[in-house]
């Protein structure tokens, strides 16, 4: 941490809201969506999901800045697994000792935490290169960037998918369904989750002309 | 017989990795833009997924499962390790794809020049660790049966791509809506794609 910068320095501060629009690392640098999509059913699992993605981004972004030095650039994918994968553990114990039903829930993607691209992307593009603190606010951004599309995807699939919201029959007390309104069983089924994501990217773009790609 | 049949008609069409799970779709948008490129690293994904499944699986009997270490006798028998898995399933897949590729190298360099980056790239595949974490899930119960698995997700994620590809290289003519180029509509033709494969969700094997 500098003597010459504030902790929150406009730079700084920066780091943390570009990845949750400008800089998201789902709809704009496409890292993440591999276990991101599978796991948006339900508020809850998503919720979850994006907690323990931004603790495994959180220590292993300042682990990795802390070594940035003494790590030798050959075997630093290796050196970089072996953090993400020790954090992942750690995680992955951690919810099946206090969050069994979720952990269920969640099955074999909390391991694909690892193979996660924004880790790896986070690890060799930010932390790499910088010192541990905005290395820290770096990954504070990206994973509330990811976390928030993913809760985003998840409230509309829940919604219209199953007429709740965490569990709690919204639809049904407001007295939907007896004008007729049913729920959208496409919404639950995994395809309608690319679906959503596009349809965010296009909102996104609309309104952000900067970010449409030419061809 | 009949039974591994199943397993990889099962993998390939009802659980595939792509359509069904989303494994594996950073590299499936960033590589699918031209027919011949997805083509390679598909076959790539496809060997080491051949590959590495079935020694997971192994690991994962002989040394990780509870109980599993009871071979080396008795004081062994209640060891359970299943909790370090997930970084052995990790040093695996990097260390095959390594041996992969220098195997790749060494005998076919035709085959390796057409992989070309994508071969290291496979070992931070979504699709790959997925792979061996459903067998591990889904405790399969020989080694023929992880095999058939791995290469039915293999090709399952070999057809997805290519597939993707061949749409991308048409849609280059169509009148997509600006906001909507790109990452979008790869998505949403994805999302498309998805639902047409759960037409085969109704197959009982």
């Amino acid at each position: 941490m500098s003597e010459k910068e504030p902790l929150f320095s406009s730079k700084n501060l920066k780091l943390i809201t570009d990845p949750l629009n400008t800089n998201n690392p789902i709809t704009v640098q496409v890292l993440g969506i591999c276990s991101a999509l599978a796991i948006t059913v339900k508020l809850e699992p998503a919720i979850v999901m994006a907690l323990s993605v931004m603790a495994v981004l959180v220590v292993a972004n300042v682990v990795i800045s802390l070594l940035r030095k003494s790590i030798p650039p050959r075997i630093r994918i290796i050196v970089q697994l072996v953090v993400i994968a020790s954090m992942v553990i750690l995680v992955d114990q951690v919810l099946k000792a206090f969050a069994y039903d979720v952990s269920k829930q969640l099955s074999v993607f909390v391991g694909l935490i690892i193979t996660n691209c924004i880790l790896m992307g986070r690890l060799e593009a930010f932390a790499m290169a910088n010192k541990p603190w905005p290395s820290f606010l770096d990954a504070i951004g990206n994973a509330s960037g990811y976390g928030l599309i993913l809760i985003i995807v998840a409230f509309f699939r829940e919604l219209l998918g199953s007429g709740t919201l965490f569990d709690y029959p919204v639809l049904e007390k407001i007295g939907l369904y007896k004008t007729g309104y049913e729920n959208n069983g496409l919404m639950i089924l995994p395809p309608m989750a690319l679906i959503t994501i596009g349809i965010i990217i296009w909102v996104q773009r609309s309104k952000n002309r900067e970010l449409i790609e030419e061809k | 017989m009949e039974h591994l049949f199943d397993i990889f008609v099962k993998s390939i069409f009802i659980d595939n990795m792509i359509f069904a799970y989303f494994l594996g779709m950073c590299s499936y948008l960033a590589v699918s833009k031209t027919v011949k490129t997805s083509m390679g690293l598909g076959l790539a994904v496809t060997f080491v997924l051949t590959i590495t499944v079935p020694v997971d699986y192994l690991l994962q009997n002989y040394l990780l499962k509870a109980g599993a270490l009871s071979w080396l006798g008795p004081r062994f028998a209640d060891v359970d390790l299943s909790f370090l898995s997930f970084i052995m399933f990790i040093a695996v897949i990097a260390s095959m794809v390594q041996l992969v590729e220098m195997i790749v190298e060494k005998y076919t360099p035709a085959l390796y020049n057409s992989l070309g980056i994508f071969l290291p790239l496979i070992a931070v595949n979504c699709a790959i660790l997925g792979g061996s974490l459903f067998m591990q899930e889904r405790d399969y119960q020989s080694v023929a049966e992880a095999t058939s698995f791995g290469l039915g997700s293999g090709i399952g994620w070999l057809l997805a791509i290519i597939g993707m590809a061949a749409i991308r290289e048409k849609i280059r003519y169509s009148d997509v809506p600006k906001p909507l180029r790109g990452l979008g509509i790869t998505f949403i033709i994805t999302g498309l794609m998805g639902i047409a494969f759960m037409s085969f969700m109704g197959i009982k094997l």
